[in-house]
């Protein structure tokens, strides 16, 4: 019997390659004669650039030539980024490239450059955008809709509203509601009322987007850092409106993206046009200064939120309008917030209101949990405040409201799988203990004081209809093509298991062909949204039985018999009850030999046009499994994961130690034990540093960013979390999906950072400190009593 | 702020440093109204033109390399760009993350941080000099990575698995929070912290088994 492989630990095919450094990332690669670009960055946050002066530095030793915003694609007349421009929009866009046979010489020629900058209006905070009088992000205005740009400002009565700390009635852009709040309200036992700023930060992946890039016989051959793969091919060919066959991707390895390398990045332009214009392979080398700046940015909320109590805990009302600092090009993470903020706490009145404005900051893009994340580390402080008020218990409040499967939210009233919060919430509580906990919580000795936490956080986890490819070739094993990326959660490998299941192989009788447009890879998911899981086990499902179905059929045409009298294992296909049978690679050879749909001559009608390219060039090497995924389904694909954290705060220091942290989802079936953990406590993780550290702190008189590097917004180090964290999973598989799987990738950070917010509170004696990320310089003003800063340019400290 | 107000405080801002440029460069001319400034390509670093390339003899992964390098050159680019040995990894470039961690004589070093002829005379491992030469067998601590499935993307892994092979060297016995202590100037982006102590554990149990 083949092995079982859904469920089980393997480690990933390219482990020993990460390990000893072989593995190629987009930087490590080579080509002969290639040189160095390097880019010119905006000194400020908005200007127009007047005139150019490269003339000394054309002159300096090795510099080839420069690359200016006029040679590459421009977006006119509407909010849109290009890799160069004339007007800056943030301090830190790139103006131009210069190229040099050496990147000192390159960095040496962009120091002598002279540019004339005209400087412009500049905001950095939404609220000042929306002031009367007060600045926009565009010398158009704030706003852009219906094909041209307009000015929005509210009035001085909201204002005066805002700085009373409530609510302000000011213009929203997207308005929905549900139910009748003002009547719920009215019926509330406890309406609580908050303000709330929620912080930008950085997605910072390790590997900055370097990019090496040549042309070779009117191809272009394209090494790049991406989340996604097959995508990254036709988003590049679209930026240069060139045939996408003429694209030759190669993204074996991504050094981390978080939603900023999704389908690669706005920058990769420059290295494939600088390439073409001087005839030389071009490296354009980006280093951590660069990608802090264009590397994207998750959006900051400033917000307010009342919510409504019943006695017995249940929240009966949520009224929240979200203000977003979404960068110069926009971002709709806020959208997201107010559905998940329906989701998460079942309200049935809601109203949700929400703006998003223009700033000159650098660029927003999802983050890990759009939007969602955002929202459940801003609420459930408040959930902790209202538990202790009403005399509950927040893990009775968390249970009373969370939702069932049959769960309609958000302005549709959508629907969703499956749902599985409640019973995460009730293991997660089990293995944290959270009931014997309950004498920790507030406990102060010394200067330390003692809080728990929980963060219920859900998140989008699948995506339907994508293609399988797959060809059993005449050395008997199953090469599984993937469109995919390869960015370290191990779907790219894991989303293959399925296919082996179903034709009963051992998972070293399949091969993985990834990271090369050359070798075929499928249309696939974009690898954000935490699709992939979901999406591809649904392709390599279908496009497996596909595979399967041919295997019967060409024993049968070959063997005698009927498909239905054979069965197979471990790479032979064989007659039931005994008798012939043909090994794979035979089946393989067979499979060439009649041709037509068995070696991908003839392929499925109803395969994505851009499959088609893939599986032409693969026809006639083996057995073709090609199939779309038609499995269907209704409703949105959800994962959820709650986190319990337990920390101790130093009322002295106002450093928070994070002494336990204990996380358990609801993502389905697991296909990858081990991975899935490190999904569930690295996403945690990723959330501890949105709550606890990251952030932006810009000099509001010049529009600059003050923390600009690693070490000024830092990621959570070793030391910054908790020796022995706790993951587990439910592994309730959903019932719309074959393979039961959902993704992970999103909820996690959610969980992490809410279950410290929501700690931290509960160390404060139910204080919400309604701020993130919780640095020692909030948590010791909130103690003394000070007043905190209601801006997302300026942390204090 | 009004457009006044902001293109003053650029001014304010900018005629500084175009002074001080000017001292140095004696190049720069200002319209009326524009502010001519210089681009920054190192953005802190400084570049040296002119600076003369040096033969220079290192020993890496055992064998004796002979390089032209920069006086200004760090070891990382050296190895990445001299060498090819594109295992040691950029992560920043300034001593914030460790991607680019080597072994100087043993010792667990930013690649970013040491000027390549800062170790001429020493010996330098980096993380293609871990398998064994004439087997290929995987080192104890990388054996210990595969048992336990490390690392998500990975960018962070050469660094993290050169510290650890630092520390199984000098604390073969290390507790939980030793190895965290010892891993602690190696930053991983995707949180997967858990399973690298695990890598740590295991590995200090390999090497001590050797």
């Amino acid at each position: 019997m083949a092995e079982k492989i859904i469920g089980t630990d393997i480690a990933p095919q390219d482990l020993v390659a990460k390990i000893t450094g072989r593995a190629k990332y987009a930087e490590d690669f080579r080509a002969d004669g290639m040189v160095f670009a390097k880019l010119l960055l905006s000194p400020m946050p908005h200007a127009r650039v007047r005139g150019v002066d490269a003339t000394r530095a054309l002159a300096m030793p090795g510099v080839i030539d420069i690359l200016r915003a006029d040679e590459v694609r421009q977006i006119e007349g509407r909010p849109g980024e290009a890799s160069l421009t004339d007007e800056p929009l943030y301090e830190g866009q790139p103006i131009l490239a210069v190229a040099a046979e050496t990147e000192e010489q390159a960095a040496a020629a962009i120091e002598a450059i002279e540019v004339d900058f005209e400087p412009l209006p500049f905001v950095l905070d939404p609220l000042d955008s929306l002031r009367p009088n007060g600045p926009n992000a565009y010398t158009g205005g704030n706003r852009f809709g219906g094909g041209e740009f307009s000015e929005l400002k509210w009035t001085e009565a909201d204002f005066e509203e805002i700085e009373a700390g409530r609510m302000p009635n000011g213009e929203a852009a997207v308005e929905w509601t549900k139910g009748d709040i003002d009547a719920a309200f009215s019926e509330s036992d406890l309406v609580l009322e908050e303000s709330i700023v929620h912080q930008s930060l950085t997605h910072h992946p390790m590997e900055p987007r370097s990019a090496m890039m040549y042309w070779e016989n009117g191809k272009l051959h394209a090494f790049v850092s991406t989340q996604s793969a097959q995508r990254t091919k036709y988003a590049i060919a679209g930026t240069l409106n060139i045939d996408p066959e003429d694209v030759i991707l190669v993204a074996e390895y991504c050094g981390g993206g978080f939603g900023s390398k999704i389908s690669g990045n706005t920058h990769m332009e420059v290295p494939a046009v600088f390439s073409r214009k001087i005839g030389r392979p071009v490296m354009l080398r980006i280093t951590r200064y660069e990608e802090n700046y264009i590397g994207r940015a998750r959006p900051g909320f400033q917000s307010w939120l009342k919510m409504g109590f019943l006695a017995d805990g249940t929240c009966n009302a949520i009224d929240l309008y979200i203000v977003q600092e979404s960068g110069p090009f926009g971002a709709s993470d806020f959208n997201t917030a107010g559905m998940i903020a329906d989701l998460v706490y079942t309200p049935q009145n809601m109203r949700f209101r929400g703006i998003a404005m223009y700033t000159n900051t650098p660029p927003k893009a999802a983050q890990r949990g759009p939007g969602g994340a955002q929202i459940v580390i801003m609420m459930e402080p408040i959930l902790e405040k209202a538990a202790r008020q009403l005399g509950l218990d927040r893990l009775e409040v968390h249970l009373k409201n969370a939702p069932d499967p049959d769960v309609g939210f958000g302005p549709r009233n959508s629907t969703l799988t499956s749902v599985h919060a409640k019973e995460a919430l009730e293991k997660g509580a089990e293995i944290f203990d959270w009931a014997g906990k309950q004498e920790l919580s507030g406990r102060v000795e010394g200067s330390k004081s003692t809080g728990i936490g929980i963060g219920l956080s859900p998140y989008t986890a699948g995506s339907r209809g994508y293609d399988g490819l797959m060809v059993i070739r005449p050395d008997g094993k199953l090469y599984v093509h993937q469109g995919l990326g390869n960015l370290g959660t191990h779907s790219i490998m894991d989303t293959a298991r399925p296919a082996a299941e179903i034709l009963n192989l051992n998972w070293d009788q399949v091969e993985l062909v990834w990271g090369d447009s050359s070798r075929g890879m499928p249309r696939s998911s974009v690898q954000a949204g935490s699709q992939t899981t979901h999406a591809h086990s649904r392709a390599n499902h279908a496009a497996g039985m596909d595979a399967r179905a041919k295997v019967l059929e060409v024993a049968a045409q070959t063997l005698g018999g009927s498909p239905s009298n054979y069965d197979m294992d471990n790479g032979r296909v064989f007659r039931r009850g005994g008798g012939a049978s043909m090994t794979f690679a035979q089946v393989a050879e067979r499979a060439i030999e009649l041709g037509g749909k068995y070696d991908g001559h003839e392929l499925p009608d109803n395969i994505h046009a851009t499959t088609v390219p893939a599986a032409n060039m693969l026809a006639g090497q083996g057995l073709m499994g090609v199939a779309r995924d038609n499995y269907g389904g209704s409703g949105g694909v959800y994962s959820w994961v709650a986190g319990f954290a337990l920390v101790e705060l130093d009322r002295e220091t106002g450093v928070v130690d994070i002494k336990e942290y204990v996380a358990v989802t609801d993502c389905g079936t697991v296909l990858h034990p081990r991975s899935l953990e490190a999904q569930v406590l690295g996403g945690s993780v990723q959330g501890i540093g949105q709550a606890m550290t990251q952030r932006w702190v810009f000099d509001p008189k010049w529009g600059v960013p003050f923390a600009n590097r690693l070490y000024t917004a830092r990621p959570p180090g070793i030391l910054d979390v908790p020796l022995d964290m706790k993951a587990d999973a439910l592994g309730i598989p959903d019932p719309q999906t074959p393979v039961g799987a959902k993704g992970i990738g999103e909820p996690p950070v959610g969980a992490g950072g809410a279950a410290l917010t929501s700690a931290v509170a509960d160390a404060m004696g139910g204080h919400c400190l309604c701020r993130t990320p919780l640095t020692p310089d909030i948590i010791l003003a909130e103690l003394e009593g000070l007043s905190q800063p209601f801006t997302l340019e300026q942390h204090i400290g | 702020m009004g457009e006044v107000e902001s293109a003053g405080l650029l001014e304010t801002k900018y005629s500084r440093r175009k002074f001080i440029k000017g001292v140095i460069a004696a190049g720069a001319t200002a319209s009326s109204a524009g502010y001519f400034i210089g681009g920054s390509g190192l953005l802190g670093a400084q570049a040296v033109p002119g600076a003369a390339e040096r033969l220079i003899t290192l020993t890496i992964n055992g064998q004796q390399r002979r390089v032209d390098v920069l006086p200004n050159e760090t070891l990382a680019m050296t190895l990445r760009y001299r060498l090819n040995l594109t295992g040691t990894k950029l992560g920043c470039d300034r001593a914030e993350c460790g991607a680019c961690t080597v072994l100087v004589d043993g010792v667990s070093q930013y690649g970013c941080s040491m000027l390549t002829n800062q170790v001429r005379g020493s010996s330098i491992t980096t993380i293609e000099g871990l398998e064994n030469p004439d087997t290929g067998e995987l080192s104890p601590v990388q054996q210990a990575v595969i048992d336990e499935g490390g690392f998500q993307c990975a960018f962070c892994a050469p660094g993290f698995i050169m510290s650890m092979t630092a520390m199984v060297n000098e604390n073969p016995n290390p507790t939980r929070a030793e190895a965290a202590h010892a891993l602690s100037g190696n930053l991983c982006r995707c949180g997967d912290y858990d399973k690298i102590l695990n890598c740590a554990m295991r590995a200090a149990e390999l090497a001590r088994s050797v």
